[in-house]
């Protein structure tokens, strides 16, 4: 067997207090698609930065073409020939692709003969990307096609995606799995990283799984079930959230033409949003981030209060109404930002109950504050929701993402609504914790309440919406029942592929 | 490589410890620029911090800390609810001015009449002038999106040219042979904030402190007000989520922080200033600043900020006379003071790891 394009040898990183690598060892071959599986926390990331040079290991060695590969930064990693794509984009909103490519460059060339480049490889590589076309203009998909043709631009021998579908439409999944299916036929290793188990199935020729730290198996996806994969990331089996089935009651809120301008230059404006929730039922909403999901939470939340008539809230006009009016009636939400705008980052758990639970959970008498109430109330959430703390005194901002994610939806659920509200609630949150969120909130919902759940991952809404709907261009599709719907629907839901087909090459 | 590192939790320790490090500091740099300039540093220090309270004439100086105190803290008890908010209202200096305007204008409206109600109603109109120039930044920001920093501070200037008319227009003394200001209030009985206890230095304006002092801790601890204070300054986002609103917010801080500052002018115009003078503001209001930071916006560090802050202006007059330290030289001494307090702040949220730097 020939040398691999690049292997790694018993690499180990650690940070204060946590181990994040540990004797992790993979290697990868050339125009091999190799998948990196782990849930949150499991050390993909980590592992990555140190192949792209972002981070220094602490023993172990990497070999890149048979020849020792230890690079100090990220612009020694590309000139050895790896290129990444973030899961974050870095790019100027207010700039053209073709000077947002430019920036990212070494010594870039004339913008016109790097605009022919860009054009030549978005041909070749089925991207579609016209090159004087605005960024703060473009749709997520077509952001992450700049990432990777500013990559392409440099001829990666070694090409690093992190989480590339989680803010694409399923036809713009398509159209980057057929790119990265040329780039792996001409040659380029993909190390893919993801924890999309039927994506990494279709795609992937190999997969290496890691848990807390460690490698725990590789394997085939094509010749391995999604539930096995699953088992071997979590280490255990998961339950899948149940809910006996039952029948809508009455109408409890009801959007009627619900628009909204947008908050700022690079937001969407809400238009003409009508639904009705019923009590008792769960409607989906999914979308490509940045299609009004924010700012319809903003609009149903209070945050950002709207026109009388448009939203009707048990018989009530509440479209005027402030969140603290709202909340009093039972309509609760929570936001996707947890750190900022769901929590305050600096502020004790106590405090972060007090939050949103003030009125309901009467920790507020004729203004002042039963502090004693609410770090009671707090305790509750800790217990009631698992969230790993030393207790409410901690701050908001010491909490692991998926601690603070449980939290958050726990302050919530626990003020018992009527109607619930929320945005990507299992967001950066590790899959145990994910489908005790989820089931908290089919909980809610077989206890009579209605929720709206908005979220970019599919296989979520599937598994806990009755009835689904997307948000594109902030319209909102008609909502239809979840049961039976396929792929390619709600990808016509989402606004196709931003209308762009496959290039013809 | 030194490398500063976020705290996963603010550092209770240094959160207490910043302000008496940042005075030590202040002590051991302020010695040596004095002994650059050629004093006897123990000295030079000793004369400001020893001398008001223990010295030989410490029964002069005592009643001085708190006339000078008083007005700091009242003007940085309002001044700290909005910078706990992130609403920076920097021109309470004006506020004073007009507030003290305000009062005198009422006071000398009824000369000579005695009336056991005129000092209540000129306390009211100090309040009202205080706060009516405050919300003009406030009103400008929260319609127009102006910036409060520069409205507020651009209006101190348009208030010490009030000042100035008024001292040599409306409100100069027909008695005064032409000089410029205004009547003294103090021999004005019904109009004069008189010490409570004679020579004591304890007038109205004190009593007003102390009791700015009670209400803006019970405000921040217990209200909800309070709470929306502080969650707006941490995360406006949060904030707004929770159902503050925003505007309400700024009208309320830079409306209390006003009302406070005018106030304080119109104790001290009533009280130990006596009349209107075109020099009648001597920087209170920018001094409060620091004591509210001094003081890290916390009701009861912004007593003992204005205590030590009160000493620092006293302890260094003397140290002017008896040393011939120049007037600079102390100025730059309260300036460390401010300086070292926010070094030493950075650590309350970071800590320093010496080692290799990484990037992350």
């Amino acid at each position: 067997m020939t040398e691999p394009l690049l292997s790694l040898t018993s690499l180990t990183k650690a940070y204060p207090g946590v181990v994040a690598n540990s004797d992790v060892s993979l290697s990868i071959a050339a125009g091999e698609v190799h998948a990196l599986l782990g849930e949150n926390g499991a050390g993909k990331s980590t592992l990555v930065k140190m192949i792209y040079g972002l981070v220094k290991p602490d023993s172990g060695q990497m070999r890149m073409n048979g020849q020792n590969y230890a690079p100090a930064e990220p612009r020694a990693a590309r000139a050895a020939g790896v290129g990444m794509v973030f899961q974050h984009f870095s790019l100027f909103d207010a700039m053209s692709v073709a000077e947002n490519i430019a920036l990212g460059m070494e010594n870039a060339p004339k913008l016109s003969a790097l605009s022919a480049q860009i054009s030549a490889v978005s041909e070749t590589y089925g991207l579609p990307l016209s090159p004087d076309r605005i960024v703060g203009d473009l749709s997520a998909g077509e952001r992450q096609r700049v990432e990777i043709i500013r990559c392409l631009l440099q001829e990666p021998k070694l090409l690093i995606m992190d989480e590339p579908t989680s803010v694409l439409t399923p036809q713009e999944v398509d159209i980057l799995f057929k790119t990265l299916r040329k780039l792996s036929a001409e040659g380029t290793a993909i190390l893919y990283i993801s924890h999309k188990l039927e994506e990494i199935r279709t795609l992937c020729d190999s997969a290496t799984i890691l848990r807390l730290g460690k490698v725990v198996g590789h394997c085939t996806p094509r010749e391995t079930t999604a539930s096995e994969m699953a088992e071997m990331m979590v280490g255990k089996l998961l339950q899948a959230p149940t809910r006996a089935g039952q029948t809508a009651g009455d109408v409890v809120l009801g959007l009627t033409g619900l628009s909204a301008p947008a908050p700022n230059a690079f937001g969407m404006s809400l238009k003409e949003i009508s639904l009705e929730l019923r009590a008792g039922e769960v409607l989906g909403i999914g979308g490509v981030a940045g299609n009004g999901q924010d700012e319809l939470l903003a609009a149903l939340s209070g945050e950002r209060p709207v026109a009388q008539g448009m939203i009707s809230y048990k018989g009530e006009d509440i479209g005027p109404l402030g969140p603290t009016a709202r909340r009093q009636r039972g309509l609760l939400s929570a936001p996707e930002e947890r750190m900022g705008h769901a929590a305050a980052p600096d502020m004790t758990l106590t405090e972060n109950a007090m939050l949103t639970g003030a009125a309901r959970e009467g920790l507020e008498k004729r203004g002042f504050l039963d502090w004693p109430a609410a770090t009671r109330f707090a305790e509750r959430i800790i217990e009631r929701f698992d969230v790993r703390t030393p207790g409410p005194t901690a701050a908001a901002r010491s909490l692991s993402g998926g601690n603070l994610q449980k939290f958050v939806i726990g302050r919530e659920v626990l003020q018992k609504p009527d109607v619930f509200v929320v945005n990507q609630p299992t967001w950066g949150v590790d899959a145990s914790a994910a489908a005790a969120i989820r089931q908290a909130l089919l909980d809610l919902a077989q206890n009579g309440a209605a929720l709206v759940v908005i979220s970019q991952d599919l296989d979520e809404l599937m598994e806990i919406s009755d009835r689904f709907a997307a948000l594109n261009e902030g319209r909102l599709s008609v909502p239809r029942p979840a049961q039976g719907i396929t792929v390619e629907e709600i990808g016509l839901m989402m606004g196709g592929a931003h209308g762009m087909e496959v290039a013809h090459v | 490589m030194i490398a500063l590192v976020k705290r996963p939790e603010p550092s209770r320790v240094f959160s207490l410890a910043a302000p008496v490090l940042a005075v030590l500091a202040t002590m051991v740099f302020g010695g040596l620029l004095f002994a650059i300039l050629g004093k006897d540093p123990l000295l030079a220090i000793k004369t400001i911090f020893w001398e008001p309270v223990f010295g030989e004439f410490a029964f002069f100086y005592r009643p001085q800390l708190l006339i000078k105190g008083a007005p700091l803290v009242l003007i940085a008890i309002g001044l700290s609810l909005g910078f706990k908010a992130g609403i920076w209202n920097i021109g309470a200096e004006g506020q004073y001015i007009m507030g003290a305007l305000f009062g005198a204008g009422v006071g000398l409206a009824f000369y000579p009449a005695e009336s056991a109600l005129i000092f209540p109603l000129m306390v009211l109109a100090g309040a009202l002038g205080g706060w009516l120039w405050a919300m003009i930044p406030a009103i400008l920001k929260v319609r127009f999106g102006t910036n409060e920093i520069l409205v507020s501070l651009m209006l101190v200037y348009v208030a010490e040219q009030f000042l100035a008319s008024m001292s040599l227009g409306l409100m100069r003394s027909p008695e005064g042979m032409g000089f410029p200001g205004s009547r003294n209030l103090q021999q004005y009985a019904s109009a004069h904030n008189a010490d409570l206890i004679t020579g004591s230095g304890m007038h109205w304006g004190v009593v007003a402190a102390f009791i700015a002092v009670i209400f803006a801790y019970v405000l921040m601890a217990r209200h909800r007000l309070g709470f929306a204070i502080r969650v707006t300054g941490d995360a406006p986002r949060a904030a707004a989520f929770s159902g503050v609103n925003p505007a309400r917010l700024v009208l309320f801080c830079l409306g209390t922080s006003g009302l406070l500052a005018g106030l304080a002018g119109m104790f001290e115009v009533s009280g130990p200033a006596g009349q209107v003078t075109i020099d009648f503001n001597v920087g209170y209001g920018f001094t409060a600043i620091i004591v509210a930071f001094l003081g890290r916006l916390h009701p009861v560090g912004i007593l003992l900020a204005g205590g030590l802050m009160a000493l620092t202006y006293i302890g260094g007059d003397i140290a002017q006379s008896k040393l011939g330290l120049p007037a600079a030289a102390i100025q730059v001494f309260q300036g460390m003071l401010l300086f070292f307090l926010l070094a030493f702040d950075l650590f309350t949220n970071y800590r320093l790891r010496f080692g290799r730097a990484e990037v992350v």
